[in-house]
């Protein structure tokens, strides 16, 4: 991680491709926005890319730069996008939304405009986090992952069952949730919270919780208080889930318990380790991958026929196929995914492209050289 | 901050790349379908049905039904031209937010008219795509009401769960039985949208509900639940679930020596049952869209005989699931539409939806003002001899 | 509630129970000797299902068993070497991230394979005689579940401390690299491990199935984590530890169940989880780990 701190020498330059890159994406946003009819397939599924692009990275916070591996993400989600969809579906529709059991008078006429209730979802993901962290966070690697696992459980449980009906519309789920008003919505949010958790990951909190990572007990003779960062570390990711959560709840608009599954909590590893533990620009290139690669994969799923012979192999269900078995050569023979823990730079790009002949020795390298030793 | 700002903005150039792709493959997948068929004579139905996922059993009979239907009436005739209908399938996987892609994929498509989906969840999350997109959407067995409840655009032509959960309770009563008991899936809307609505009417025409009792999704164990269930004693047991489920319930109870009639709504309809259940399925009862024993008319008549030698010719058993013809139907209905609108503009074609009479092989089809078929008939089933056999016809009066 | 409702309801729970036992023996085993949850072992119990339905399907049931059980033990084998081996040196992380990978590739692979529709187990004649005392009925499957797991047990505990692999195995799971050292072959050790941890999810499976009686791609996720809670209960890396893990969650699921409040059976094992991790982390019969620096 030490390039963050080495100075390029081509400052000028890079700044100067950033702002043209920026204004590249916007352009290509602002066109898919205009031509929305025709391209609103593409649109869903870069709204769906953002949003996972978040939760990803804030699980690579937890897992990649502290070390901690919960596999709580399905559940934190679960809040953000329960308390976002309560809080802002019209209350003129509510009545017929909760048509089964009525709705609880506590809510019925709770109305709040988005991004508060955004927001809203976000602290009480925290909130939940900060209780569940206090006990949890005592465990050790595996048996984390399990209890955070075990929480994510618990907590989709509560919001499907009778007893939670007039609030959560319990087995119904909720619907008529008004959508993002443009593809605008959601990235200017995603570039916000990815934003704002770099930030974090590079202060001096992000340094203490990659001393953990590291090595704990090192971390604790020199001063850095355990307990402290972990909760920090572990809030911190949750509240960010909670918000993509809340966001997940916009872009689809009807929500129910069963969205939040163990296997959600899975798909959004799959993109971390894809990407790379612990490289932030590795998460959101692996949440574009894996969503973008489950679309166009999808000619695996319909039967194919070459020169009037049937492909045995092609139907339904090959897809997953592929896709787990990509992930199986990921994980045994790529284990650092495509960032490894460096990050992407102008100047890294620069040498990978006059790197290209011969390119796989010499991309080690570079990474080595990027990554600065650490492991 | 500088380095914030570049990583920031590297983090977009890859989203801006794989955006161009994205646009790209969605345009290329779309020049790559209508190869086939050239020019302006092409029309696009999309059929929006899970092929894979907890329904994608009974969401592939359906589009059976529609690929038959789209066999059989593969033109319409609009303003003096000949159109092509192609179908646009895409798989919902049964998981909403994968429906909302595969939505917006038809959307791009620039389909006129969207069929489906098996399973009301998936329904419900495109609604609001299509509704937006302004496609009209006929839905081929998706019961639960808040399909179309507030979406003008959403049509279906099938019965709802309040009338199904009432039939049931008809049934229950008129047979003489008083007391049952509803088992129900957690999280899953169609199974505990069902229950509630049995168990309301149940009780409204002065049966008792013994016991009420929840499963978790997956789940295969009810042994459990059922000793609940034996030990209360009820003389009905309503039991609505998936395909997955039915099989474990039905071999579970008869295990343990639970004698009472087991009974459920549209989705035991289904071959499968029957299939891994064997014996304990017989006797079970369960309220279904069709029978093909009785056709109401011409138009099912031909399409029981043609409809019997196209699932032959693609491998399956010759018996036809009811959800089967509801595709076909919804087909028929979409080309109706389209004929009586004389255009192939999403908006016209909902405006003639709503006043479409056509002869379908469920009966006859209208849409209410809400965008539901006026069906006023239930066909109750059951099941003896390893086959599923016609029982009776149900209907109430309100 | 009658006298016949709780006994059904305690053979429910204890038959239950047993059938747990034997699948949280191979997590608990595996994890005493690699450090590793196998996440796919709930999915090598469905696979073993899969395979009986295709076994049954050409030969009789005598025949079928042993080649349900040398195909689950086969796969465990093949899984070992395939998906752990390569990692045996990488971060704890990496190794459970790949079991988590080859769990998902079991699920997607029989979804593929088997598609999403449950197939219907089949059913051996003998396992299936229904036995009927008053009001209460049950197959004899219900009470050959929790004497089988007991039996298999005790053998399994001579295995582990009267042979040589036996030995080896304690060695492995006290000290790894001292084991190795001292000239123990660790990948035939690991490979044993997996065989008995297979045998007994196969096992588990027939009695499972034979009586629930339908098999689907995801139907062995949930038990996995349930015998995995199981494992952790009783301590993990103890064999009896599982054993009393298991019936002590298959019996109380029960107990809620019957009490009414099916819709908490899931959240009730997680909860038993946090509390025990909370209070006891090691388990009812775990030792202490301490950390070395």
């Amino acid at each position: 991680m030490k390039n963050i701190q080495t100075v390029s020498p081509n400052k000028k330059r890079n700044l100067v491709l950033s702002i043209v890159a920026l204004a590249v994406i916007v352009a290509i946003l602002f066109y898919l926005d205009t031509n929305k009819a025709q391209h609103s397939y593409a649109i869903s599924i870069i709204e769906r890319s953002l949003i996972y692009a978040v939760v990803a990275v804030s699980m690579n916070l937890l897992t990649g730069f502290t070390g901690l591996f919960s596999l709580g993400q399905a559940g934190f989600m679960a809040i953000g996008a329960y308390t976002v969809a309560i809080l802002t579906i019209p209350v003129d529709v509510r009545p017929s939304v909760y048509y089964m059991s009525g709705i609880s008078p506590i809510i019925a006429n709770l109305h709040m405009p988005f991004w508060a209730a955004l927001i809203l979802g976000g602290v009480l993901a925290a909130v939940v986090a900060a209780l569940i962290g206090i006990p949890v966070l005592r465990l050790k690697s595996d048996y984390l992952a399990i209890a955070t696992l075990g929480f994510a459980e618990i907590i989709r449980a509560l919001l499907a069952c009778p007893q939670m009906d007039r609030i959560t519309n319990g087995s119904y789920g909720l619907k008529n949730i008004p959508g993002f008003s443009s593809i605008f919505t959601p990235f200017i949010i995603s570039v916000i919270c990815i934003g704002i958790m770099l930030l974090i990951i590079n202060s001096s909190y992000g340094r203490a919780f990659k001393a953990i990572r590291e090595n704990e007990i090192a971390a604790e003779a020199m001063g850095v208080n355990l307990f402290k960062h972990k909760e920090l570390a572990f809030i911190l990711s949750s509240f960010f889930t909670g918000i993509a959560g809340g966001l997940l709840a916009v872009f689809m608009r009807s929500i129910e318990a069963k969205t939040f599954q163990v296997s959600l909590t899975y798909n959004i590893l799959l993109m971390v380790v894809i990407g790379g533990i612990g490289s932030i620009t590795g998460s959101i290139i692996g949440a574009f991958l894996v969503n973008c690669g489950q679309e166009w994969l999808r000619f695996f799923d319909t039967p194919l026929t070459i020169a009037g012979v049937q492909i045995p192999l092609f139907r339904t269900g090959f897809r997953m196929v592929i896709f787990s078995i990509l992930l199986m050569v990921v994980v045994l023979f790529y284990r650092k995914g495509i960032m490894g823990t460096s990050e992407f730079s102008w100047d890294g790009l620069g040498r990978l492209i006059r790197s290209i002949p011969g390119r796989f020795g010499k991309k080690q390298k570079v990474n080595a050289e990027e990554s600065g030793g650490d492991k | 901050m500088k380095k914030f700002l570049s990583i920031a903005l590297s983090a977009c150039l890859v989203m801006g790349a794989l955006a161009g792709c994205g646009s790209s493959s969605s345009s290329s997948t779309s020049s790559g379908n209508d190869a086939s068929a050239s020019g302006d004579n092409v029309i696009k139905i999309g059929v929006f049905e899970p092929q894979t996922g907890e329904n994608g059993g009974g969401g592939l009979q359906e589009v059976y039904g529609i690929r038959y239907a789209n066999q059989v009436y593969p033109t319409v005739e609009v303003g003096g031209t000949e159109y092509t209908i192609q179908l646009v399938e895409v798989d919902n996987k049964s998981d909403k937010t994968e429906a909302v892609t595969a939505a917006q994929k038809l959307v791009s498509e620039g389909v006129v008219t969207v069929l489906g989906s098996y399973g009301s969840g998936v329904s419900i999350a495109a609604g609001d795509i299509f509704a937006e997109a302004g496609i009209p959407a006929i839905g081929c067995s998706c019961t639960n009401p808040q399909v179309t409840s507030g979406n003008e655009w959403y049509f279906r032509t099938c019965f709802l769960d309040p009338f199904q959960g009432t039939v049931m309770a008809n049934y229950a009563i008129q047979n003489g039985y008083k007391t049952a008991a509803v088992i129900t899936q957690l999280g899953d809307d169609y199974s505990s949208g069902l229950g509630s609505f049995f168990k309301a009417a149940f009780e409204k025409l002065g049966g008792t509900i013994v016991s009420e009792e929840q499963f978790q999704t997956n789940q295969s164990d009810f042994k459990a639940i059922l000793t609940n269930i034996k030990s209360a004693n009820p003389e009905f047991i309503f039991a609505p679930s998936s395909i997955t489920t039915a099989p474990l319930i039905l071999k579970q109870a008869r295990e343990m020596g639970i004698t009472s009639v087991i009974a459920a709504g549209d989705t035991w309809e289904n071959a499968t049952i029957i299939e891994n259940a064997g014996a304990d399925a017989e006797g079970a009862v369960f309220s279904t869209f069709y029978d093909e024993a009785a056709p109401a008319n011409d138009e099912a008549a031909a399409f029981v005989d043609g409809f019997k030698a196209y699932l032959t010719s693609i491998g399956e058993s010759d018996i036809i699931p009811a959800v089967s013809a509801l595709g076909y139907d919804a087909y028929i209905t979409a080309v109706q539409a389209i004929k009586d609108a004389d255009s192939v503009d999403p908006a016209a074609i909902k405006d003639a939806l709503k006043n479409v009479h056509v002869e379908g092989v469920t009966g006859d089809i209208t849409f209410d003002e809400n965008g539901d078929a006026n069906k006023d008939m239930a066909y109750i089933k059951t099941i003896k001899d390893g086959k599923i056999v016609f029982l009776t016809t149900t209907s109430i009066d309100e | 509630m009658s006298i016949s409702t709780i006994i059904q309801h305690c053979l429910t729970g204890i038959s239950l129970g047993g059938a747990y036992a034997l699948i949280a023996i191979g997590y608990t085993m595996v994890y005493g000797i690699l450090r590793l949850i196998n996440f796919a072992h709930g999915d090598i119990f469905m696979m073993a299902g899969y395979f009986m339905i295709f076994a049954m399907a050409s030969f009789p049931w005598y025949i079928a068993i042993p080649i349900t059980l040398l195909a689950t033990v086969a796969l465990g084998v093949v899984i070992e070497k395939v998906a752990y081996k390569p990692l045996r040196t990488a971060p704890r992380m990496s190794i459970m991230i790949s079991a988590i990978g080859v769990s998902y590739l079991l699920q997607n692979l029989a979804t593929y394979l088997f598609t999403a529709l449950p197939k219907g187990y089949p059913e051996i004649p003998v396992l299936k005689k229904i036995y009927q005392f008053g009001d209460v009925s049950a197959s004899l499957v219900t009470f050959i579940t929790p004497v089988l797991t007991i039996v298999l047990v005790i053998i399994l505990m001579q295995l582990i401390n009267h042979t040589k692999m036996g030995m080896a195995m304690r060695a492995v799971s006290k000290d790894y690299d001292t084991a190795q050292i001292m000239g123990i072959k660790i990948n035939n050790v690991i490979s044993y491990t997996f065989v008995i941890g297979s045998l007994l999810a196969g096992i588990g499976s027939i009695l499972y199935f034979t009586d629930r009686m339908t098999v689907y791609p995801y139907s062995g996720s949930l038990p996995g984590l349930k015998c995995f809670v199981a494992a952790v209960l009783g301590g993990i890396g103890s064999i009896p530890g599982a054993v009393v893990g298991g019936f002590i969650l298959g019996v109380g699921e029960t107990i809620l169940t019957a009490a009414g409040y099916s819709t908490f059976s899931d959240a009730f094992t997680f909860v038993l989880l946090i509390i025990m991790l909370l209070f006891r982390p090691t388990g009812i019969f775990g030792e202490k780990a301490t950390d070395k620096v």
